[in-house]
Parts: structure tokens; sequence; C-alpha cells
């Protein structure tokens, strides 16, 4: 595409999306508000994953970090913007603590060991009850900047007759911090760091032997994908308004890799759409399931709406990882541009999957 | 004392249990290099065809046809979907079979619905009384089995050729591939043995006293064999059965002693596994006898 070209499709989809709340009732922006916090999650996911290769299920550890970090610090008195911060910091924090660990972990062990984070999160979730509020959760207080709250009221706002309540003003929130963490991690994915990390994917040894300082990169990209899923906990807290242990469990860490392979591993455009695809599909099926033929009613027997969104998506990551490694990225752009080639071609995952190891290798 | 001894009972036969289930997770890995995140359903898949025809055909016809069919399950999965993939890295391996898990769950949760499945053993729900010491019927049965089913595995291993060729697969797969051993077959064999092995370990995770076959039970039976499996070592057989052991005493200890331990949170019994794993991880990277990773250059 000429750059015009992009740049007219670019402006369109920025009028559209910040006229969007305008025509959107309650579901859809409740929807999109969880698609956009899944995305800032999916993007911090692939940095990790997909350009550093270290494969983590303990992603929804630092999204609940982030949560009830927020929540916390919310509820102590804290101002709420001042909160969101701190809470994305205690994340990254957290990522920074475990990064020791996984430093010392390769491969398949990283990914296991780290699934015993998201255990050990959750039963702290479950104890703490004096911050967390314990089994049933604990109410997040409203996001507000110098007195402009994202509540339905204070101050109240109707724009051409449409009344701005909570969600609405979310919504912009939402998508001018979706805005900041995809050109952050763009940025950092072609940058020189973004060139070391892939190196260390592809090989550590090598890495180190080109000057990579292999211990501080990897802590490095444990404490931005961290602070990555904090900003996606504290978003996923504004927009649920109450926060219980049982959102941040495996399952959580599964959809979100499964965002990213759909999306296509180490792509953050990628992320972005794997991300609204998984987010989104289950509740859309659900709120059509009644003029969905092929969809059974509750109490009826035969295949439900969330069951029909996890079968499809299961069934999507095989099919993905068997014949398209590059996911959604690789099908959005079934071109690559000239220019960027090197880098695109690593966007597109070809790069993690073409080079397969050597039957004998030392991988294998 | 008494209640320490029933623990260490009810703990070791939890552990064999365990140890079933971390040894068909291993076997895979050994062999195929594959981390096998469905394992979890496949167990669910042996409990639910026992759960759902030893009605019909009666209890040890339902185990076999269990067996049976929860092998070529596993062997379908290990040799026909991940053969595109065969050599792709770890990674990309272990997030198949967590796509495949994904199916398999949802598609026997909802099978299940909201019956209420058991497993129709007939040990029931009788307790023995050992010295006073209370244990349950189906866990010396489990233990009993556990204990014919690794030593025969252990000796196979040891002594057969395709106990032979499973370790030179393990160890240097081009060498053994080239030395005329078929690769392909031994991985076969192996996702074969982890079936029956799920399906074997899905009769006794889910026989009394476990609440009965459910669709979280497979979710449950994967948290156990992974603690089990990587403390012991993903690709050692002998790590299999300590890492069993060891969780399936951890969880019994930290869930008997509840109020001693009161301070660590409700449910801890539930966690203190994990724990373990990751205390092991940081001294051992690579588990109790997990063999090292060597990086050539």
């Amino acid at each position: 595409m000429s750059r015009p070209a992009r740049l007219a499709i670019g402006l369109t989809a920025l009028v559209l999306a910040l006229a969007a709340p305008l025509s959107l009732n309650g579901f859809w922006l409740q929807t999109a508000l969880f698609a956009m916090a899944a995305a800032i999650g999916a993007i911090g996911l692939t940095l990790l994953v997909g350009v550093a290769g270290q494969l983590s299920l303990a992603h929804a550890f630092f999204v609940a970090v982030g949560a009830y970090g927020y929540a916390a610090l919310a509820g102590a008195g804290l101002p709420t913007p001042l909160a969101a911060v701190g809470a994305v910091g205690l994340a990254g924090a957290a990522g920074a603590l475990f990064s020791p660990i996984a430093g010392q972990l390769r491969g398949i062990y990283l990914g296991l060991a780290s699934l015993g984070l998201v255990f050990l999160g959750q039963h702290v979730a479950y104890n703490a009850t004096a911050i967390t509020g314990g089994f049933n959760g604990r109410d997040v207080a409203p996001f507000d900047v110098f007195g402009f709250s994202f509540t339905a009221t204070d101050p109240e706002l109707v724009v051409l007759n449409v009344p701005y309540t909570g969600l609405e003003r979310l919504w912009y929130l939402g998508l001018a911090l979706v805005a900041l963490a995809w050109w952050y991690a763009r940025n950092i994915r072609l940058s020189r760091t973004g060139r070391a990390l892939t190196g260390l994917r592809d090989s550590e040894v090598a890495a180190a032997v080109i000057g990579v300082d292999v211990r501080r990169y990897k802590a490095a990209v444990f404490t931005v994908s961290s602070a990555y899923a904090g900003l996606a906990g504290v978003l996923l807290a504004l927009a649920f308004g109450r926060i219980v242990p049982d959102s941040f469990g495996f399952l959580m860490s599964i959809d979100f890799l499964v965002m990213i392979i759909i999306g296509g591993l180490g792509s953050v455009t990628g992320a972005v759409a794997g991300a609204v695809l998984v987010s989104a599909l289950p509740p859309i099926l659900s709120h059509y399931s009644a003029s969905l033929v092929f969809l059974a009613q509750p109490g009826e027997s035969g295949v439900g709406a969330a069951e029909a969104a996890r079968l499809l998506y299961g069934g999507a990551v095989i099919a993905v990882l068997l014949f398209a490694p590059g996911g959604l990225a690789q099908l959005l752009r079934p071109f690559p541009r000239v220019k960027e080639s090197s880098h695109e071609t690593n966007a597109g995952g070809h790069g993690h999957h073409a080079d397969r190891p050597v039957p004998g290798g030392e991988r294998l | 004392m008494k209640h320490f001894f029933e623990l260490l009972l009810n703990g070791l036969s939890l552990g064999c249990i365990d140890a079933l289930i971390a040894l068909g997770f291993v076997v895979v890995f050994k062999a195929t290099r594959v981390v096998n995140f469905a394992y979890g359903s496949l167990l669910l898949l042996g409990a639910f065809l026992i759960g759902r025809y030893h009605e019909s055909l009666g209890f040890a016809v339902a185990v076999l046809v269990s067996i049976v069919v929860t092998s070529a399950v596993a062997a379908f999965v290990g040799v026909v979907v991940l053969r595109r993939v065969r050599l792709a890295d770890p990674g990309t391996l272990a997030i198949v079979t967590l796509g495949v898990d994904i199916l398999l769950a949802t598609e026997l949760t909802r099978r299940i619905g909201s019956d209420l499945l058991t497993t129709g053993d007939p040990w029931g729900a009788s307790v023995r009384d050992l010295a006073g010491v209370h244990i349950a019927q189906t866990r010396i049965a489990a233990a009993v089995v556990a204990v014919g089913v690794v030593v025969a595995f252990l000796v196979a291993l040891k002594f057969t050729d395709s106990g032979v060729a499973l370790r030179a697969a393990a160890e240097r797969p081009a060498t053994a591939a080239l030395l005329g051993i078929r690769l392909g077959r031994v991985a076969a064999g192996a996702w074969l043995l982890a079936g029956a092995l799920a399906a074997v370990a899905g009769l006794f995770f889910t026989a009394f006293p476990s609440p009965g076959i459910t669709g979280s039970v497979g979710q449950i039976a994967l948290g156990a064999a992974v603690p089990a499996a990587v403390l012991g070592g993903l690709d050692s057989t002998t790590g299999a059965l300590v890492g069993g052991l060891a969780v399936g005493l951890t969880a019994t200890f930290a869930a008997g002693y509840q109020d001693q331990l009161a301070f660590l949170g409700r449910g801890f019994g539930s966690v203190a596994p994990y724990v373990v794993m990751l205390l092991v991880l940081l001294v051992r990277p690579s588990g109790l006898f997990g063999g090292k990773e060597v990086t050539r250059v």
C-alpha cells in the first residue's frame, strides 16, 4: 500500500474509533474494554514469548498484581492515576523479582515453573482478605483525573444527545492506553533492544558472544512484560468494577498464550488482533446465541455459546501452529513491505518457526 | 502420632497415583521432547469412559475399553496431530498440545454436563483399618496397581528391545535413528503408553475418596503432574516416581496439618507442591534427576 493510502485508512480508523461510543451500547463497550485490556496484556506477552522466546504461563499472575495493586492503592486513598502507575510498577517489580528464577531456567522448564506462580498468586488472592477481599473479591474505585471522574456523573457529559457514562469515558482511556502500548512495544521490537531480545530467543550462547548481557536482558524483558500485564490488570479492574480471584487463573494465562499464537508470535499488531478475537468471541457468541441456530440455548443439550467459543479457538491454535505459524499477522499482510523486510520477517514469526532445529541438534 | 501415620499412609498412596500420572507425562517428554499439556484431558477422558460405560459393560470391560480408547486418542495426538510440527521447538509443541487440551476438556465437560459420574469400582467407599490407621480400600488398590505398573515398566525399560529403543531414542535421537531405531515407532509407543497410564491413573484419581468425575478433574490432574514431573526432572522416569511421591506426601501433610499451618492460608495443601517445585528449581534448574541441558555452539 502506498503511504497516502495507509494514512487515509489510519485516519478513518481513528475517526471511527473516536466516534464509536456515540453509537455503541453498553454491551459492545464492555466487550471492547475487555478486548482493550486483553490487547495490552497480549502485547506484553508477545514481547516476552514471541520476541525474546521466554515461554511464560505466569501472565495471569502479573495481571492479578496489577488489578489488585490498583484496587488496593486506590482503596488506601491514593489519587487514582498514581494508584494506576503504582500498580503497573508493582507488577513490573514482581516480574523483576521472578527474573532470577527465570534467568536460571530455560525453555520448557521456565514455562512450567511460571505455572507455579499462577497457583501461588491465586492462593494469596483467596487468603489475603484484607487486601483482596478473598473469595468474594473487592470493589474497584473508579478512575478520575483532576476532578474528571470516569463515572456517569461528576461532571455530567452529553455528546450529541448521547450521555457519556463510565463505559464511554473508559473507552477513550482504553484506546489511548492501547495506542501507547502498541507504539512502545513496536519501538522496542524495532530497536537495538529488540534485536538483542531476538538474539536471546534464537540462541542465548550466540547472543552472549555478540555482547548481549543475557541475564540483564532477560530481567528487563520480564519486567516490561509484567508491567504490560499490570496495565492490562488495571484496565480490566476498571472495566469489571469488581475483581475476584477466580478470574486470574490458569485459564487466563492460556487465553493470553492463545491470543499471541493466533495473532502470530512476536507481532505486536497480531497480538492486538488475537486479543480482540479471543476476548470478544465468547461474549458476542452468547449475546447472539438466540439467533445463531447452531448454538444450544442454556439448558438444552448441544454446544452452547461459551463452549463453541472455546472449541473454535482451541481448534484455531492447532490450525495456526500446524498450517500458518505466522498467525493473523501473516494473513493481514500477505505481501511484506520491502523496506523493512528484515524486521517484518521476524514479526511474522517466520524467523521463529522456519529455522527449525535440525533433528538430533542440541534442542532435540 | 496416629494422625501422622494416617497422613503418611494416605500421602504415600496418593503419591502412588501422582507417580503414575507423572510417569505418563515424563515418558512422552523423554521419547519425543513434547510437554504434553493435553495429559490432564486424556486422564479425564479415561475416567469419563469408565464412568459412562461401567454400568452397561461391567467395570472390568469398561476399564479395558477406557485404556484402549485413551491410548488410541493419545497416539492420534502424538503421531498424527504433531506430525507436521515434530521438528519445531519444544514451546510450539507444548502449545499445540494445549490446543488439544482445550478441545478435549471442553467437549468432555460438555458431555459430563450435570451428571454425577462415578467410577463404579468394586471397592466402593469401604475403608480398611490397619492397626488403627484408616485408609480407603481404593487407595490400597491404587498403591498395589501403581507399584505393579511401575515395576513392569522399569523392567521393560531395562530389558526389552522396545525399552532399549526408548532409552536410546531419548539419549541421542540422531544416532539411534542411524542404528535402525524407528523414532516414529518409539514416539507412537510412548504416546500409547501415556494414554494407558492416563486411563489407569484416571480411574484411581476419581475413585473414592475423591468427589467423582467432573470437568475440572483434568486440570487438577495436570496440576499434580506438572510439579511432580518438574521437580523430579522432566526426562527422568525415576524422577517422576520420586516427584509423584513427594507431591502426594506434600499435599496430604499440608492439608492434614492445616490447623498448624493456618498462617499460610486455607487450602495451602493444593499449592504446597508448587512451592516445593519452585524451591527445588532454584537449587537444581532441571529438577532432582533431570539431565543437564548441554549447550553446544
